[in-house]
């Protein structure tokens, strides 16, 4: 959950950051001194702590090796090196690859259908929709995972249940076939409401005049949406598109608590975090496991970057 | 409030008041309102798959061990064991799950309430002071954002290790105190919410700026405040992968470890299964956020309108 690239395109000292024109004027003291450190100073003491120092630490660890014999040694590129060339590694990759490419837009499609519909102030208790499609995002992984894991349950979850009462065999979602689209599932009901307000948040902050004058212009609904509702609110898709990357490519909690309840589906490799996690706590290869997350870092702020740029580009 | 609103959302004009208060609608579709049964019942679809798995486990919390295996899981069972289930949640293995409940509210009061001081000050000071190096901050703020907190782990893990903070609070404390999202939506809430003039008179009147900042300025961000830190106490109280790493101890774990642990013990040799208490547990740690959200909603919605994600 965090606030990422698309405010970069906005030149960060002059506009206000939400890249508002009317206010400007109030925008901060004109003042150029120190004296904002004294605010900003505590943030960044801790952040420099826990961002800016284990990032230059974990540079520093994936070049070099800790070997059995002679100690830790300089090994340059190798780490990398293996990574490449690492079979384990590009399996995790392509799942969460597909993972991406498969739950995002399914995630986000729904999301972003119930933000236009409670937009369209034509759906019966409009509140009440909002908060229910949101709760979920309040339950923690860990309890939606094991609530869902439940339910997956062939012998005493919900499918269970189906089966014995309607004497169908429905296969198991914790099959290795299906695994992966059980924890879709799983990240789609803990984040539809998320997206959703985020969305919700960007449609009902557009100007009621270019609806009226839509339809003076004698613009249907759908024409309102496609021509000024989605438009509208692009940065905002961009924005929400951008946490799904980078949600999707760091998958842990999910299939990392699912693997108690099916421990033979889920590989110690099954995503690169996974894998990440896997190599240090169960194998103490730090040197290796932080090559490979900085790999997934790399890849993970490419990508995201990609989808700011192209998302941006449309918008003229 | 509605002050504040109102010099906020000065383009969004007339619509801003429908978003803070649920139960007025905006005027356009009061005007045409033509509510669609259609609709609604298609997006019930999605009010379904949202709030079911929320029924079950509120049903099936309600059941003895036996009960989860041989009844139907959506509906409950003739033998009514919430009240047992409770009970034996709060004292099995010498009542370990309130020492939990009390580690969580530990790390969210520390974290979530550090992390909320710390971006509302660092807001403040990106909205409201020009001062040497700004540029520079929001760069690096934003650039570390797209790292994956994974990347992050390992080596935290490492340091934290060395400095011998490692199965402490402190290990889990530290790294909730920074939020990168909490900073910025104090940033533009902070832009919208002070006008600067209020500033400049305060310190005419010779307020310092510490002055300044808590008796003039602070008030009129408390939507903003209220809407960061609801969201750095979802993300430290359903915080896992961190304490994974840094707690060995169970006598250190948060909520969302300990269940886990308790659902894994059914997996290992010799371990009781005790599913009826890892449900009611689950229940039990979703509870007090659920009750934040719906009690505060008024707030967040509002503090999140006007922040982040406009555009």
């Amino acid at each position: 959950m965090t606030m990422t690239s698309p405010q970069v395109a906005a030149p960060t000292g002059e506009a206000t950051p939400a890249g508002r024109t009317t206010r400007r004027t109030s925008r901060r003291a004109s003042r150029r001194s120190w004296a904002g450190w004294w605010f900003i100073g505590p943030f960044m003491a801790v952040f420099a702590l826990v961002f800016l120092a284990p990032i230059v630490y974990s540079i520093y660890l994936s070049v070099f090796r800790n070997q059995l014999i002679g100690g830790t040694a300089f090994v340059g590129l190798d780490n990398y090196a293996r990574a490449l060339g690492d079979a384990q590694f590009w399996s995790a990759l392509g799942r969460v690859s597909l993972f991406l490419a498969v739950q995002v837009p399914v995630m986000l499609f729904i999301a972003l259908v119930v933000a236009l519909a409670l937009d369209s102030g034509r759906l019966y208790g409009r509140s009440f929709f909002r908060i229910s499609v949101f709760l979920p995002y309040a339950v923690p992984a860990v309890v939606a995972t094991l609530m869902w894991g439940f339910m997956y349950g062939t012998r005493f979850g919900l499918v269970g249940n189906i089966n014995q009462a309607f004497g169908l065999n429905l296969p198991s979602p914790l099959s290795s076939e299906l695994v992966l689209a059980s924890i879709g599932n799983i990240v789609t009901w803990e984040f539809i409401g998320y997206n959703m307000l985020i969305f919700y948040s960007a449609l009902t902050v557009i100007p009621k005049s270019l609806y009226e004058a839509a339809e003076i212009d004698g613009a249907g609904q759908l024409r309102v949406i496609t021509a000024i509702k989605l438009p509208a609110i692009r940065g905002a898709i961009v924005v929400a598109s951008i946490f799904s990357v980078i949600g999707s490519f760091q998958l842990f909690n999910e299939p990392s608590i699912l693997k108690s309840l099916s421990p033979n589906t889920i590989s110690t490799y099954f995503t690169p975090n996974l894998y990440a996690f896997s190599l240090s706590f169960s194998g103490q290869q730090y040197n290796y496991s932080a090559t490979v997350a900085i790999i997934m870092g790399l890849i993970t702020m490419a990508i995201a970057y990609a989808v700011q740029v192209r998302g941006m580009r449309k918008e003229r | 409030m509605s002050v504040q609103t109102a010099a906020r959302h000065g383009s969004a004009g007339a619509s801003s008041p429908a978003r803070f208060r649920t139960t007025l609608r905006p005027p356009r579709t009061r005007r045409r309102s033509r509510r669609s049964v259609a609709l609604t019942l298609l997006m019930g679809l999605v009010l379904l798959y949202s709030l079911a798995p929320l029924f079950w486990l509120l049903v099936n919390a309600t059941k003895t061990q036996d009960g989860l295996l041989n009844s139907f899981g959506l509906w409950f069972d003739a033998d009514f064991a919430l009240g047992d289930n409770i009970a034996r949640t709060a004292t099995y293995d010498g009542g370990i799950f309130l020492r939990w409940f009390a580690n969580t509210v530990l790390y969210v009061v520390l974290g979530a309430g550090g992390a909320t001081f710390l971006a509302v000050l660092g807001g403040y000071a990106l909205a409201k002071f020009d001062f040497p190096g700004r540029k520079a901050v929001f760069a690096v703020v934003i650039g570390a954002v797209a790292i994956p907190g994974t990347a992050l782990a390992v080596p935290t893990f490492l340091m934290f290790s060395q400095m011998g903070l490692t199965n402490t609070p402190w290990a889990v404390i530290i790294p909730s105190l920074i939020s990168p999202f909490g900073l910025y939506l104090m940033w533009t809430f902070a832009s919208e919410a002070i006008p600067t003039e209020i500033m400049e008179s305060a310190r005419i009147d010779g307020a310092s700026e510490a002055r300044t900042f808590f008796q003039v300025c602070l008030p009129l961000l408390t939507p903003g405040i209220v809407t960061v830190l609801l969201f750095t106490m979802v993300a430290t109280w359903n915080n896992y992968f961190l304490p994974l790493i840094m707690l060995k101890n169970p006598d250190w774990y948060p909520l969302t470890l300990g269940l886990n642990a308790w659902n894994a013990q059914a997996a290992t040799a010799g371990g009781e299964a005790i599913f009826n208490l890892v449900i009611t547990g689950s229940l039990l740690t979703i509870l007090p956020l659920i009750a934040a959200f719906l009690l505060l909603q008024r707030y967040w919605q509002s503090g999140l309108s006007a922040g982040s994600v406009k555009e």
